[in-house]
């Protein structure tokens, strides 16, 4: 399985050359990394490759880098793209990464493949990360009207405002959150090898 | 002058049929469905964003509550994501149980998709039986794991403990004699895995039951057959996984293409359809009960024969006994550490996926080394399966588009997250 795996990033970067930032295959997954650019000509030449045809979308989602710890590439933003091959039985990682900060835009696979349609709202929905030319970008998760992008890193996750019924006004009202945000177990990274013994 | 005809109909979100809240807006020439717009997120618990704050074995019961007819399918997922990027192994017992209980969750989630999606039709009477033998899994899960629905069973580095010896038993009330709980207690008075065998020798009849009231009924095949047609070669495009993408005849099955646990050890067949449509998924979904209970009952006569450890002996993933906690200072420590502290990831990113009963149940996790994730990305298979109700519906009548969400086996609870 691995070594099918490592054939297909040397196939892959050998045709793509310098397209693809990065090939790596890690945990016997491949990862190709490339830029906003490229994306959906990459996407396209993967769908209808020759060997190892990716005819399926499995899951596209949003990244949002902005607080990892080891930020290999600049950009805060990130489109992760899963397929599958079914006729090789292979999958592969597509990376994009989405350079503008304020208003990232990368190009939409809709085409490609129209499982990306609702993946791609999504994405838009909880990154605001815009799709050029999905043609139907509208909010999928979050409620109507909802401001905000909620699954960026420096939205708090209690939300801005919080919804109760008035009944003053006789209606349903939205008003600034009242939860104090609280940590319950703090995010620690260890070092490698934290807690074996004769290490403390 | 000619009637206008066009209607903007709005379907749920508290409409039976919908399986949830799922909010439809069908725009309609007479009967007629022009265009089907589907609006999701009425249960967005953003478990994904809950997931990035809490430690990685605290998410474990969040996944229970994804698709919460099929829960121990979406803990397999996320606990294998987590097992790869620790890059542990899982003892084998474990992987058996895991594969059991896979299995038994298939069973339990075909049998609810049967009961309601049947209902939904207008057939009464398989909710009722279907709702019968879920009882019995549900009391294995119960006693497996002390929750009939939400288990938190599988954990990373296995299962959360060994297979009990004894199957809680009924007792005497007032509304039920001495004879009559004997009888309810008569399979009930072996280990679990005699209880489950007893219950596997028991349903193939049952199946045959819904068969009788389902397979040839005249109403059931008029309602069903050739309704929401699906390519395969639309199928794979619009990503549909698990029985919708076997319906379309494509024999694909992650359990036989890309084996996980022991499934690879195991015998049994992939029931494929030929034309696509909503009967034939049903036809599919009715052969995978029977072949699940033949995979149950490999995995009952192996667990058996070998007893043995059912949960990684690593203490930096899996905790200490409680003998070993309390007698040893070394193992208390790591015991609270455990607890308070929880695994630690190394960084890097995976992808893991099973067979989920309605498709492949994917997890996406990416760690900076952290004991939470840095990211996590649930994929679940209804979500594609919704996102093509447009394609699937349009074209037919108001009735069907009922039919085809019954077909396509929703539950909000993975869609929405």
């Amino acid at each position: 399985m691995s070594t099918r795996i490592e054939s297909l990033r040397d196939a892959l970067t050998a045709q793509f050359g310098d397209k693809i930032r990065t090939a790596s295959v890690e945990l016997g997954e491949l990862t190709i990394e490339v830029g906003a650019d490229d994306y959906h000509d990459i996407a396209l030449a993967l769908r209808d490759h020759a060997d190892t045809p990716f005819e399926q979308l499995i899951d596209l989602c949003g990244l949002d880098l902005s607080t990892h710890a080891t930020r290999s590439s600049g950009a805060r933003y990130a489109v992760v793209v899963h397929l599958m091959s079914i006729a090789a039985n292979l999958r592969l990682r597509l990376r994009a990464f989405v350079s503008d900060e304020d208003f990232p835009v990368i190009a939409s696979v809709n085409d490609v493949w129209p499982a990306a349609n609702w993946f791609e709202r999504e994405a838009f929905d909880l990154f605001g990360i815009m799709f050029a030319g999905h043609g139907d970008l509208r909010r999928l998760l979050t409620d109507y009207g909802f401001v905000g992008h909620p699954f960026r890193k420096d939205f708090p996750i209690s939300g801005h405002v919080e919804m109760r019924y008035d009944p003053e006004t006789k209606r349903v009202i939205y008003q600034p959150v009242t939860i104090a945000p609280r940590e319950v177990t703090p995010r620690v990274v260890r070092e490698e090898n934290y807690g074996d013994v004769g290490h403390g | 002058m000619a009637e206008i005809r066009n209607y903007t109909m709005n379907f749920g979100p508290q409409h039976p049929a919908a399986h949830g809240v799922l909010r439809l807006v069908l725009e309609l020439d007479g009967e007629v469905v022009q265009r089907a717009d589907p609006h999701i997120g009425l249960l967005h618990r953003a478990t994904e964003k809950l997931a990035e704050t809490r430690t990685w074995v605290q998410s474990v019961p969040y996944m229970d509550r994804l698709d919460y007819v099929s829960m121990m399918c979406n803990e397999h997922a996320y606990c294998m994501a987590i097992e790869k990027l620790l890059q542990i192994d899982v003892p084998e017992r474990a992987q058996y149980i895991r594969v059991m209980f896979d299995e038994i969750t298939r069973i339990l989630n075909h049998l609810l998709w049967l009961g309601a999606h049947a209902l939904d039709v207008g057939a009464m009477t398989v909710f009722l039986y279907a709702f019968r033998e879920r009882e019995d899994l549900m009391d294995a899960y119960e006693a497996v794991s002390g929750a009939r629905m939400h288990a938190a069973y599988y954990r990373p580095g296995g299962v959360y403990r060994d297979l009990p010896d004894s199957m809680p038993q009924y007792q005497a009330n007032k509304f039920k004699n001495a004879d009559a709980i004997k009888r309810l207690n008569e399979n009930r008075s072996g280990s679990m895995l005699d209880f489950l065998e007893d219950f596997t020798n028991r349903f193939p009849r049952y199946v045959d039951e819904y068969e009788t009231l389902l397979t040839d009924n005249r109403i059931w095949k008029q309602r069903l057959v050739d309704i929401g047609i699906v390519t395969p070669e639309r199928a794979k495009a619009l990503g549909f996984t698990g029985p919708m993408l076997r319906g379309s005849g494509i024999a694909w099955d992650l359990r036989k293409k890309q084996p996980y646990e022991v499934y690879d050890r195991m015998d049994f067949d992939i029931p494929v359809g030929t034309n696509g449509d909503s009967y034939d998924r049903y036809l599919v979904r009715i052969e995978e009960m029977r072949q699940s209970n033949r995979i149950v009952r490999q995995c009952i006569d192996w667990l058996r024969k070998n007893p043995g450890p059912v949960i990684s002996p690593n203490h930096k993933v899996a905790p200490p006994s409680r003998e070993a906690m309390k007698g040893n200072m070394e193992e208390l420590i790591h015991h609270f550490k455990l607890f308070t502290e929880g695994i630690h990831v190394p960084e890097g990113e995976c992808y893991a996926a099973v067979e989920h009963p309605k498709g492949e149940f994917g997890i996406y996790a990416m760690s900076d080394g952290a004991n939470k994730p840095y990211r996590l990305k649930i994929r679940a298979p209804g979500f594609a399966h919704l996102a093509a109700m447009d394609e699937m519906s349009r074209g037919h009548m108001i009735s069907d588009v009922v039919a085809i969400i019954g077909t396509m086996d929703i539950v909000f609870g993975e869609i929405d997250r």
